[in-house]
């Protein structure tokens, strides 16, 4: 008799014609099946594909499984999986090894702090609106929104002075684009992590009232104070973890809603709405689109099936999201929903430690950026918008938009 | 209803915070969630659900 459950599948990758804003529709099929799917994966590594919400949350919760591959290196075409974790790269790290530094900066997202800065982020938003009406419509709300806010803000967290911020951001920005040369790229990571490096030094012999010089202090008051090394990696870390993601979030959202226009009729006419509408817009869109991977260290049973040790999984994290047990009519956008235990952070010891800071973000511009350009609109056919296709964190490229004057 | 919150678990993500803000509260110095209440009324008891689901660490457990 052959073994079925031995003959993998494969990673789904591409999202359904015109719709893209869905995750691939062999998730479908994944998730109406009870037992664990193996599916080969481009790095060349099997996988387990974790499909449903509840393999997602039980598996991503089990201690048992490393994160040593992630956060998505199954799709990154021969990718060796297995490499160790640089020091300091929280989200390569297990166990004590990631708790050390989880709990160093945990202190520094909790919600009361993340909330002390909605008025520097709301100031941001008011100002880059008024900049765009000022300038006029059509304008490319990814360059003159999505990304400078989030940028601004995780400055503002990390302590950049503000006659640097302009410098600053303007080599973020190449470092996360998907259109500037590899020399360009290059050139600005090297410079960020050069300006990080700085700030690391300068806040060792001067600390101030900023994000490193509490981590450095915090640190130091530890049985292991944080390396210089180590810092460097924590400060890249969250520019890039803390800038990217909000600012697709922003641009596929708002195109997502454009689409969408009695639903961003309903955001609008209700403020109230935005914290719902925020948790709706992070499932629908799952913008962490590959999912999680991680790696087996022990045998584990889960339902009649034995996870080996050395075996890989991959946490579906968008699939999950559209699960119809748990969020019913899933693939619609419902911006009333307020789906709170999504999974759109992840799950377990690795989830999102500047999601507060994503949600003050978000909420400020679905509270403004709609209400203040009630006529938003895009200023080319939908046909045009180029997708971030083959990005680890989904969102588009560019978001012509123009408005009535 | 009795809350018990296991601190060693505890990630300080927050999420308690956000579903139940009159029983959960997070440390300044570490960012550990707190119970401020271990023992709160029946009119908590749908916000401590939510904070018990949506806790990444499950570090939440509602008795009674």
């Amino acid at each position: 008799m052959t073994d079925t459950s031995s003959i993998p599948g494969v990673f789904p990758t591409a999202r359904p014609d015109g719709c893209p804003f869905d995750p691939a529709t062999e998730y479908v099929d994944f998730r109406a099946t009870d037992k664990l799917d193996k599916v080969s994966c481009p790095s060349g590594i099997d996988a387990y594909l974790l499909s449903g919400y509840d393999e997602v949350r039980t598996l991503l919760n089990d201690s048992r499984l490393s994160s040593r591959g992630a956060v998505s290196n199954h799709v990154i075409m021969d990718r060796d999986v297995t490499t160790d974790a640089a020091p300091g790269s929280i989200i390569h790290l297990d166990g004590q090894d990631h708790t050390r530094l989880r709990r160093l900066l945990t202190p520094e997202f909790t919600v009361k702090r993340m909330r002390a800065l909605r008025e520097y982020v709301a100031d941001q938003i008011e100002s880059h609106i008024d900049a765009m009406l000022a300038k006029g419509g059509p304008v490319d709300l990814v360059q003159e929104f999505a990304l400078p806010i989030p940028s601004l803000v995780i400055c503002e967290l990390l302590g950049v002075p503000y006659e640097d911020r302009e410098q600053f951001q303007s080599h973020s920005s190449i470092l996360v684009s998907t259109d500037a040369s590899p020399e360009q790229t290059m050139a600005s990571s090297e410079a960020v992590q050069n300006y990080i490096a700085g700030m690391v030094m300068a806040k060792m012999q001067q600390p101030g009232e900023d994000l490193l010089s509490r981590l450095i202090q915090r640190g130091n008051e530890g049985e292991q104070p944080l390396s210089v090394p180590e810092l460097i990696t924590l400060g890249l870390s969250l520019l890039i973890a803390g800038h990217e993601t909000t600012a697709n979030m922003i641009g596929l959202s708002t195109l997502a809603l454009l689409r969408n226009p009695e639903q961003l009729a309903v955001l609008r006419e209700d403020a109230s709405l935005a914290e719902s509408a925020v948790e709706e817009m992070l499932r629908y869109l799952s913008i962490v689109q590959w999912g999680l991977l991680r790696y087996a260290t022990e045998d584990i049973e889960y339902g009649e099936e034995t996870i080996k040790a050395g075996d890989w999984l991959v946490a579906a994290l968008a699939s999950g999201n559209r699960d119809e047990t748990v969020f019913p009519d899933a693939a619609s956008i419902d911006v009333r929903r307020n789906p709170t235990a999504h999974l759109a952070f992840g799950f377990g010891a690795h989830q999102c430690i500047g999601q507060q800071l994503a949600r003050v973000e978000l909420q400020e511009v679905f509270s403004r950026l709609y209400r203040r350009i009630p006529t938003l609109r895009l200023a080319v056919p939908f046909e045009e918008i180029k997708f971030k296709d083959n990005a680890l964190a989904y969102g588009v490229r560019t978001l012509p938009v123009t408005w009535e004057v | 209803m009795r809350i018990t919150l296991d601190e060693e678990t505890c990630i300080g993500a927050g999420q308690c915070v956000l579903a139940a803000p009159d029983v959960f509260d997070q440390r300044d110095e570490d960012g550990i969630a707190v119970l401020l209440d271990e023992t709160p009324g029946e009119d908590q008891r749908a916000a401590v659900e939510d904070a018990a689901i949506r806790c990444p660490a499950l570090a939440i457990q509602i008795e009674g």
